[in-house]
């Protein structure tokens, strides 16, 4: 997916929100660090252009949610959480790139209910790529893609990465491979 | 970034810059928990925290304890008074039968110097030091600097004057590896009676407070330690703060937008003027807020660190689950 074809999935996918939820006063667009901030940003832009309200913005850092921070190393670099907003009684949409195994969104959810009771909860990818582990699915998805567990999709966005683009990776060589640099690893289709 | 790539923290001596710009990163992220409606998180779930206080604290053993909590580590203090430590138990059989209850990591606070290096050697835990002896309190020196970094956006280039009594001071011991380290200039300033002989290796030192003071980015003072006066270090507490008590007239000599810190128990009118202890310039109720934060940066960094031994694959799809 190249970078306009990005950008007509997050328009499309701003107003299938605006649809869902006419009431923009009452909506906060919560982004998963890192790649889901600038996303949600992007989105509550369209949705103001379309609807002339624009829902507030939070970031949610869910690292100190995971079930697997002490598997990991080395440890991952804190961001830190900021929602602007208080979250009750409204409807937050939480805005993700990827949605794969789902464990990210568990402790996404964990950690939002910790800040409050909102009304609702809804879920936007980009890209939902299956292999889920826990009853988890996406409200708003940009585009379904049919992947192989050692595949790996990249969601790349100007302002964290300086391009907008979305990537479909093989990982080249053993599994182990994971632990190398992405250059290691092979694009297939973009 | 590699994070903290050690098992312990016994003190700020043997870290590199990068190690501390980690923690304060690592610090500066977790304070925020702490405005939360709720203010904790699961992210240290089922580890155990010993906290081992040897000497009495107030700030530090609440800081800890506190941070423990909002991570939600389980924890337990045992202080000396109460403990078998009364009953004749040395340092190394109380660390090892506490250890037989399988704790993550000790924290200790002891009367000597080099106690938590002694038992980094023999546990198998993480140690962290709060103050041994008269050598570190590297977690003070760590919340000291993230009050001047938030203040003043970098450490590199600031003037600080540490004042009072150096002598039996592990803060300013810590405070003057971590500021070096990090570029900052550092002045040391005492009575000669309470500066040690070779501390000027370290940092210049000058015998007068308005020398230190003058031009100043940061003030810290340090506690005179009243207990430890024994020697007849000066003539009266009277004549201490003539000499050396900060007064407004001498903070006027420091640049004007100065930060007073001091690590807390305070001797009001002794080395500090209340007016400045609670005056527009003063961050110690900042330092407070910010020991917390860098106490539970220390936990999380260090009790990651203990489940080094992941095997490959597990590495692999832990990694992977970061764009789920």
């Amino acid at each position: 997916m190249d970078g306009d074809r990005l950008a007509r999935t997050l328009a499309r996918m701003a107003h299938e929100i605006l649809e869902r939820n006419p009431d923009m006063a009452r909506v906060a667009l919560v982004g998963v660090r890192t790649r889901g901030v600038p996303l949600a940003r992007r989105l509550a832009r369209s949705i103001k252009a379309a609807a002339g309200v624009e829902p507030a913005v939070g970031a949610l850092d869910i690292t100190l949610y995971r079930d697997d921070l002490t598997t990991i190393a080395p440890h991952p670099v804190l961001k830190g959480t900021d929602i602007p907003v208080s979250i009750d009684g409204r409807t937050v949409v939480l805005v993700d790139d990827v949605l794969y195994t789902g464990r990210t969104v568990r402790a996404a959810l964990d950690e939002l209910i910790d800040f409050g009771r909102p009304a609702r909860i809804q879920l936007a990818v980009v890209v939902d790529r299956g292999h889920r582990e826990l009853p988890i699915r996406a409200d708003f998805v940009g585009r379904t893609v049919t992947t192989a567990r050692q595949e790996v999709v990249q969601v790349l966005v100007r302002e964290e990465d300086g391009e907008d683009r979305v990537l479909l990776l093989e990982r080249v060589g053993p599994r182990r491979g994971a632990n190398r640099a992405p250059a290691a690893r092979k694009r297939v289709r973009s | 970034m590699n994070g903290y790539p050690h098992r312990h923290l016994l003190g700020i001596e043997p870290l590199a810059a990068a190690d501390i710009e980690s923690i304060l990163d690592a610090a500066e992220s977790l304070r925020e928990v702490l405005d939360r409606p709720i203010k904790k998180v699961p992210a240290l779930r089922g580890k155990t925290v010993v906290n081992l206080f040897y000497e009495s604290s107030t700030r530090t053993r609440a800081s800890f304890e506190v941070a423990e909590k909002v991570l939600s580590a389980d924890s337990l203090t045992i202080t000396t008074a109460g403990s078998s430590v009364q009953k004749g138990e040395t340092l190394l059989d109380t660390a090892k039968n506490l250890e037989a209850m399988n704790p993550d990591m000790i924290v200790v606070r002891h009367s000597a110097s080099g106690a938590p290096h002694f038992l980094a050697r023999h546990c198998r835990s993480a140690i962290v030091n709060a103050g041994d002896g008269a050598h570190e309190h590297p977690t003070q020196a760590l919340l000291d600097a993230l009050t001047l970094r938030q203040r003043k956006k970098k450490l590199r280039g600031l003037r600080v004057a540490i004042v009072g009594d150096i002598l039996h001071s592990r803060v300013a011991r810590s405070n003057v590896w971590l500021l070096s380290k990090m570029g900052a200039e550092v002045v040391l300033c005492g009575p000669p009676t309470l500066v040690p002989p070779g501390i000027e290796t370290l940092a210049p030192v000058t015998y007068s407070v308005d020398e230190a003071v003058e031009g100043a980015d940061a003030v810290m003072m340090l506690r005179i330690q009243l207990e430890r006066m024994t020697g007849g270090y000066f003539p009266s507490v009277r004549e201490y703060h003539t000499r050396f008590g900060l007064t407004e007239e001498r903070v006027r000599r420091a640049k004007k937008d100065v930060l007073i810190l001091h690590p807390g128990p305070m001797n009001r009118g002794v080395e500090i003027a209340s007016e400045v202890a609670d005056g527009p310039y003063s961050v110690i109720l900042d330092q407070v807020t910010n020991g917390v934060a860098v106490r539970m940066a220390i936990l999380y960094l260090l009790l990651g660190e203990t489940a080094r031994e992941v095997e490959p694959e597990t590495a692999g799809r832990a990694r992977k689950r970061g764009q789920s």
